[in-house]
């Protein structure tokens, strides 16, 4: 998949080349941010970063920080990647984009343990797995390898996003039917079901906080998905 | 006894796949056949295999705190382990090149059939946080780490030969249009790694 996305990448700045200048929010510009939110999304459709995306939607406070995290990665990375696009020998250059997310991903973590330290420590090894999540190397390889600064930046705000609400949908689903309630920091939980439904008998379900649950949400999302946007339907 | 006791746990209790998800990428692109799901396995257990070991000693000699003593034991006080992320990817990028390399000379067929994905094992979540968990863990010898290494390759190499083999399978069963491929692959991950918990609390 991303290869054939790499070859589309190429062409299209071939194609960009001859055009001399276009407003920063043309239409080509504005379908880099929402292509991948629903037709082109990183998770459902690219199938790109779902290690982290699974592990940490057991809360959806947890969830929000990685997501800020990789967008904070991917923004900065893709248009790191962008600029020296030229300079980068290709035979190197998954090396070369390795230290480039490193680097930014220790700026991240030590960030988060100066200043959430408690959320730092339940996101555990995921914030140190954003290095090696595919989401980033993907758009990195497919599209910030062949385009502009400008569209870079843009693709990877679209991409994080686009990662971002499948994460925070989990998230949402896990915490409430895990737990009944929402954590917001600095508000507090905030419960979603009325206490006559515990007093009906109603249970809060367990399984969802278990890791088995996180992908059978997220193949119930994308059951949802497909059915509404048939053109993403596979063949077998 | 301790080795054995980490080695069983690290394969099914502390499954990279159905406990941490780690190695998700490639577990769902690469595991439509059998025969590429059981070498990319291979290759992971291998690399596990050899990069945890290197990174456990790498840890433990270089980046803790007070690592450096063997050096010179004015620098008992120097923490380097804000470099960990970088020094392990760093491990295993060149690793993972070294084993492309062998692959490529003496299995040029398996080679053929990786393709894509080989380069890609340096960036499988699944060892980088193999190295991490190393980390978080403190095992107190090389001889455990490599166990725990080796433990969640084995456990990595299961869960895609096992979803391989399932995938194969239902492709003649009639799976609802949306679903297929991608949607009833996670589903069924995640119905293995409920079957999965059933192994939890084992201790030996």
């Amino acid at each position: 998949m991303s290869t054939e996305t790499a070859a589309a990448a190429n062409t299209q700045e071939v194609v960009k080349e001859a055009v001399p200048k276009e407003p920063l929010f043309s239409a080509k510009n504005k379908r880099l941010l929402t292509d991948p939110l629903d037709d082109d999304n990183p998770i459902t459709v690219q199938v790109l970063g779902i290690c982290s995306a699974l592990a940490i939607t057991v809360q959806v406070q947890q969830a929000v920080v990685m997501c800020m995290s990789v967008l904070f990665v991917m923004l900065f990375g893709n248009m790191i990647i962008s600029v020296m696009r030229n300079v980068i020998p290709s035979r190197i250059r998954i090396i070369v984009q390795l230290v480039v997310v490193a680097s930014l991903v220790i700026l991240v973590d030590q960030l988060l343990k100066a200043f959430i330290p408690d959320i730092a420590e339940k996101l555990s090894v995921f914030i140190g797995l954003i290095i090696t999540n595919c989401i980033i190397m993907g758009r990195f390889e497919a599209f910030a390898m062949g385009n502009k600064i400008w569209p870079s930046a843009l693709d990877g705000i679209g991409n994080a996003i686009g990662y971002a609400w499948i994460l925070v949908a989990v998230a949402i689903v896990r915490e409430i039917f895990g737990s009944g309630a929402i954590s917001f920091p600095g508000i507090g939980q905030i419960k979603f079901l009325p206490e006559s439904f515990y007093e009906a008998g109603y249970m809060n379900n367990n399984l969802m906080i278990l890791p088995p649950m996180a992908l059978i949400t997220v193949g119930i999302i994308i059951w949802i998905q497909r059915s509404r946007n048939q053109k993403l339907i596979e063949e077998n | 006894m301790e080795a054995v006791n980490i080695f069983v746990k690290s394969i099914f209790i502390d499954n990279m796949i159905f406990a941490y998800f780690l190695g998700m990428c490639s577990y769902l692109a690469v595991s439509k056949t059998v025969k590429t799901a059981v070498g990319l396995g291979a290759a992971v257990i291998f690399v596990l295999g050899i990069t945890v070991p290197i990174n456990y000693l790498l840890e433990n000699f270089v980046l803790k705190e007070g690592a450096l003593t063997w050096v010179d034991p004015q620098f008992a006080t120097v923490d380097l382990s804000f470099l960990s992320f970088i020094m392990f990817i760093a491990v295993i990028a060149s690793m993972v090149q070294l084993v492309e390399m062998i692959v490529e000379k003496f299995a040029p067929a398996l080679y053929g059939a990786l393709g894509i994905f080989l380069p890609l094992i340096a960036v499988n979540c699944s060892i980088l946080g193999g190295a991490l968990f190393m980390q978080e863990r403190q095992y107190t010898n090389i001889g455990d780490a490599t166990v725990f290494g080796l433990g969640s390759g084995v456990g990595w190499f299961l869960a895609i030969v096992a979803i391989a083999a399932i995938r194969e399978k239902i492709r003649y069963s009639n799976v609802p249009a949306p679903l297929r491929g991608l949607g009833i692959t996670f589903i069924i991950t995640g119905l293995m790694g409920l079957g999965f918990m059933a192994f939890m609390g084992i201790e030996l």
